[in-house]
């Protein structure tokens, strides 16, 4: 494990570097710049940076207008904002369009930590990966963050990019980052782990604690969520028999449906999913929410390990 | 492009037109909607024969000026005066509403002349604002039109854009709300009261300008006025009357929504001759 970084100061650092190279690039924010740290972005290039204060559902459509007019725009909020407050602008105005609008949606998932449920968003994959046209990335970590911002300036088309609000550990990637390509990060043929986010880390540690016990666990890290790496997942299920999809979100319509869906259409094996299980969240540290919340490294551990018993 | 001016008798004629072609267009397709389409068809014909820039050989000119149907069911107004204008041929106006077709039951950039999809209510005020802002990161000196209903104002996510149009000081902005009475389900008035609704929009910061939606001179004088604002966004507020033109449709809440029968069509058009 490397240094730890916030997603978002990796997202606003890179969107001043994007800013001094494309002056295409406009950036929106909805009076959360200093969190979701569009704020740099707006220092350096305050003629393409617009604050539109509490107002999502305006921000949302007013990006639409401005990538109508060939702008590719960057905007942020918290993710239960991007994804919930706004879902019918970001449905008609951006994804029925197709318009170039880069949704980078920041403090997702349990980690937000002491703000509590209302401020949680464990729904906003299932949300966004029901529109068609959207792209959909869940960075591991700080550099990977800089990748997906990168991959979604360059490629055409909506896209929500999903970030944390915690500082998050660098893993030491094998391979490059491609959109819409998963990362093999440890190989094994007994279980695959497939996990997006602040999850990967976890899953790291746990097929760690696998290999201590001589179980050797496939991982993956399933960055792109939309569109989905069919191959590296069906390669996956027939080698390895057994899939456990480790998310920061409801098991409803996140990650793990995704495999869910790639696999009982090709070659059905069992998916057990580790994230939230039809439950709002709460207050309390991270660590604390995610014991509660049975999002650990020991919850993935036993998920391998009480289904290769089963085998 | 600079089109000719047409006079007021012109500009009288071709909205007639564009009416009939709305009766044509939704009684073929036997589904859509003809109140609010009528209601506001001498506003949106004044705007592309006289005010708008465009050139329909090339719909992307990024100079041009945007228009934007907010209220995205009164598309058939939208279509037919886009035929009028040269986008498509007139022929393809009796697709409307058919399996296939680039004329679609709310707008969708499958039409050439159409920016952006609407249909959903209470977006479309974002959306100018949004090409209102890009002219200026541009340094274009193109307008930004967009046509309102009123019963749409009841939506909040408008008040976000007054708001905002006004504090960005959006003067290439001007919405027209074609305010005709009407919705759905009866009178505004008795559904969710709008009143006073030009001084909510003058409180929110606007230059707001009353005319009577039906007087193509009303209509000229108020787009030139628009262009004459500093420093805010602009809004005309129309009185129209809903199903304008047609007898039987006037200030008929009903015809919100149904499309006429071929015998109805047959009576509006030979009023509209």
């Amino acid at each position: 494990m490397g240094e730890q970084l916030y997603q978002r100061d990796v997202y606003g650092e890179t969107l001043v570097k994007l800013g001094s190279l494309d002056k295409n690039i406009v950036v929106l924010d909805a009076d959360l710049s200093s969190s979701t740290r569009t704020n740099l972005f707006a220092k350096e290039f305050p003629d393409r940076f617009f604050n539109f204060g509490v107002a999502e559902q305006n921000m949302m459509a007013a990006a639409a207008g401005f990538a109508s007019c060939g702008k590719t725009v960057f905007l942020s909020t918290f993710a239960v904002f991007a994804a919930g407050r706004a879902w019918d602008q970001v449905r008609v105005s951006i994804s029925y369009n197709n318009f170039n609008v880069k949704i980078v949606a920041t403090h997702a998932g349990i980690t937000v930590g002491p703000d509590g449920a209302s401020h949680q968003a464990l729904e906003d994959i299932a949300l966004m990966r029901a529109l068609p046209n959207m792209n959909i990335i869940v960075p591991g970590d700080g550099p990977q963050t800089k990748e997906a911002i990168m991959a979604a300036a360059h490629n055409p088309g909506p896209f929500y990019i999903r970030l944390g609000r915690s500082k998050v550990p660098t893993i030491e990637y094998k391979g490059e980052f491609e959109f819409g390509r998963a990362q093999l990060l440890v190989s094994g043929d007994d279980a695959t782990i497939v996990a997006c986010g602040m999850m990967v880390v976890q899953a790291l540690e746990a097929v760690k604690k696998l290999a201590a016990k001589g179980v050797k666990a496939r991982l993956i890290n399933l960055h792109t969520i939309r569109p989905i790496d069919r191959e590296i997942i069906l390669k996956a299920a027939r080698e390895t028999k057994l899939i456990v999809a480790c998310e920061e979100h409801n098991i409803f319509g996140g990650l793990a449906s995704s495999i869910d869906e790639v696999v009982a259409e090709n070659f059905p094996v069992k998916v057990i999913r580790v994230g939230v299980h039809n439950r709002f969240g709460q207050s309390g540290e991270p660590d604390e929410l995610l014991k509660e919340y049975n999002l650990t490294s020991l919850d993935i551990e036993n998920a391998v390990l009480s289904q290769i018993s089963l085998k | 492009m600079v089109s000719k001016q047409l006079t007021i008798p012109e500009l009288e004629t071709q909205a007639r037109q564009v009416r009939r072609s709305i009766i044509q267009m939704l009684a073929q397709a036997g589904s859509g909607h003809p109140g609010g389409s009528l209601s506001a068809a001498d506003l949106v014909t004044a705007l592309y024969a006289n005010v708008l820039r465009f050139n329909p050989a090339d719909p992307q000119w990024p100079d041009r000026d945007r228009f934007h149907m907010s209220k995205g069911h009164a598309c058939p107004l939208w279509y037919a005066v886009l035929a009028q204008s040269g986008y498509f041929e007139k022929e393809k106006l009796l697709t409307l509403r058919k399996f296939g077709s680039i004329l679609q039951g709310h707008p969708d950039r499958k039409t050439p002349g159409v920016e952006s999809a609407s249909g959903s209510l209470g977006q479309g005020l974002s959306i100018a604002l949004g090409m209102s802002l890009a002219a200026r990161v541009d340094k274009k000196d193109y307008r930004v039109y967009c046509l309102l209903g009123d019963g749409e104002v009841q939506e909040g996510s408008v008040w976000e854009a007054a708001m905002a149009c006004a504090h960005f000081s959006c003067s290439n902005l001007c919405a027209i709300l074609d305010f005709n009475g009407c919705q759905i389900d009866g009178r505004c008035e008795d559904i969710m009261g709008l009143e006073p609704l030009a001084a909510k929009w003058q409180a929110f910061g606007w230059q707001v300008i009353q005319i009577n939606g039906h007087s193509m001179q009303e209509i000229l004088d108020a787009y030139a006025l628009a262009k004459t604002i500093k420093n805010k966004p602009t809004i005309i507020i129309a009185r129209t009357v809903k199903g304008k033109g047609v007898s039987f449709m006037e200030g008929v809440v009903g015809f919100h929504g149904r499309a006429p029968t071929q015998e109805e069509a047959q009576r509006a058009l030979k009023e509209l001759s």
